[in-house]
């Protein structure tokens, strides 16, 4: 029989939530407060959960180093690329422009294209910034083997 | 002001935020020291909601109340539990640091705009300018995202490399979270 009946049971239930609000926060953050910074730290902070309550062996089978490795790189290649998308998407013959969001989406009267980039640069700060923070807390967190309890 | 009640919970959270700022200087153990860091942050976020930045107290409350205390604990499993008392010696020049720049700061107050202030230099030029341009020329309601994300799309970028080459540089430094843990190696030294 585990400890912490109660935490194991409570963060099952939490971090499923916490993952969902972390994405509400990207893809609301054109409406609401946030954007892809907060949705990251708040995907990362769920892993996080995961690895207190469960320990750190359990938490890098979820979510294995290299994930966290390739998608930090893989955020800043979205951001770029979403850039270098823009100045070739560019049909009209006007100057191409890097991160020009309005060349995404031929309907210029709604400002379609300028929300597809902003979602999209923005996800690609979520996928850095949830990877940078996983990357550092693996980091300091695998160097200690996990705490017991009377430690504390 | 009798009719602005906010201004009080802004007094009351600031009141706050010194308290634990000298509980933080005043405890020896480092578990509670943390732990009031995260408070602090928590404390800091609320005062920006109260100043209606909620875009900055969205990340104070997610970066410094949350990873920044996990990573505050980490960092201290791996010294100590408990900081060393401090000694006797009172330490005059420290001292007469932070009280010529508390003085300075206070000397600065009366040339800072009043709260709330619609001329003040951050509520005119570029900024109003963003504002009314935002609905125009990129129709999202957030402008804090249509300027982060589409005016100001280059230094965001600068920022989300600036994140991963911290990242880098902590990988490089303490290994990848891959290596095996002191316990392993030392079983088999």
């Amino acid at each position: 029989m585990s400890p912490h009946l109660i935490l194991r049971i409570v963060s099952k239930l939490l971090i499923p939530l916490i993952v969902v609000f972390g994405f509400y926060v990207h893809f609301h953050g054109d409406f609401g407060p946030g954007g892809g910074f907060q949705a990251g730290v708040i995907i990362a902070v769920a892993v996080i959960l995961y690895a207190l309550i469960f320990g750190m062996d359990e938490a890098r089978r979820a979510v294995p180093p290299i994930v966290v490795r390739y998608g930090a790189a893989l955020g800043v290649l979205i951001f770029v690329g979403t850039g270098i998308l823009t100045m070739f998407m560019n049909g009209a013959g006007e100057p191409l422009n890097f991160l020009d969001y309005d060349a995404l989406h031929p309907d210029q009267s709604h400002h379609s294209g300028q929300h597809y980039g902003i979602l999209l640069v923005e996800l690609g700060v979520l996928c850095t910034v949830t990877s940078v923070m996983l990357a550092i807390f693996y980091a300091f967190a695998g160097r200690v083997p996990d705490i017991k309890d009377e430690d504390w | 002001m009798p009719s602005d009640l906010t201004q009080y919970l802004d007094y009351a959270l600031i009141a706050m935020l010194l308290a634990v700022g000298f509980a933080i200087v005043r405890l020896r153990n480092l578990f509670a020291v943390v732990m009031l860091t995260g408070v602090y942050s928590l404390l800091s976020a609320a005062w920006f909601v109260s100043l209606d930045a909620v875009d900055v107290a969205f990340t104070e409350a997610a970066v410094g109340a949350g990873i920044s205390t996990v990573l505050l604990l980490g960092a201290m499993l791996l010294t100590a539990r408990e900081s060393e008392p401090a000694g006797k010696k009172r330490h005059w020049a420290a001292f007469a640091v932070v009280a010529a720049s508390g003085a300075a700061l206070f000397f600065a107050i009366p040339d800072m705009p009043v709260y709330g202030d619609p001329d003040s230099p951050a509520n005119s030029y570029v900024g109003m300018d963003y504002m009314e341009r935002t609905p125009n020329e990129i129709a999202v309601p957030n402008v804090v995202t249509a300027v982060l994300a589409s005016y100001r799309g280059y230094d965001t970028m600068g920022e989300t490399v600036v994140v991963f080459s911290a990242a880098l540089g902590v990988m490089l430094l303490l290994g990848f979270g891959t290596g095996r843990r002191e316990e392993d190696e030392e079983d088999e030294l």
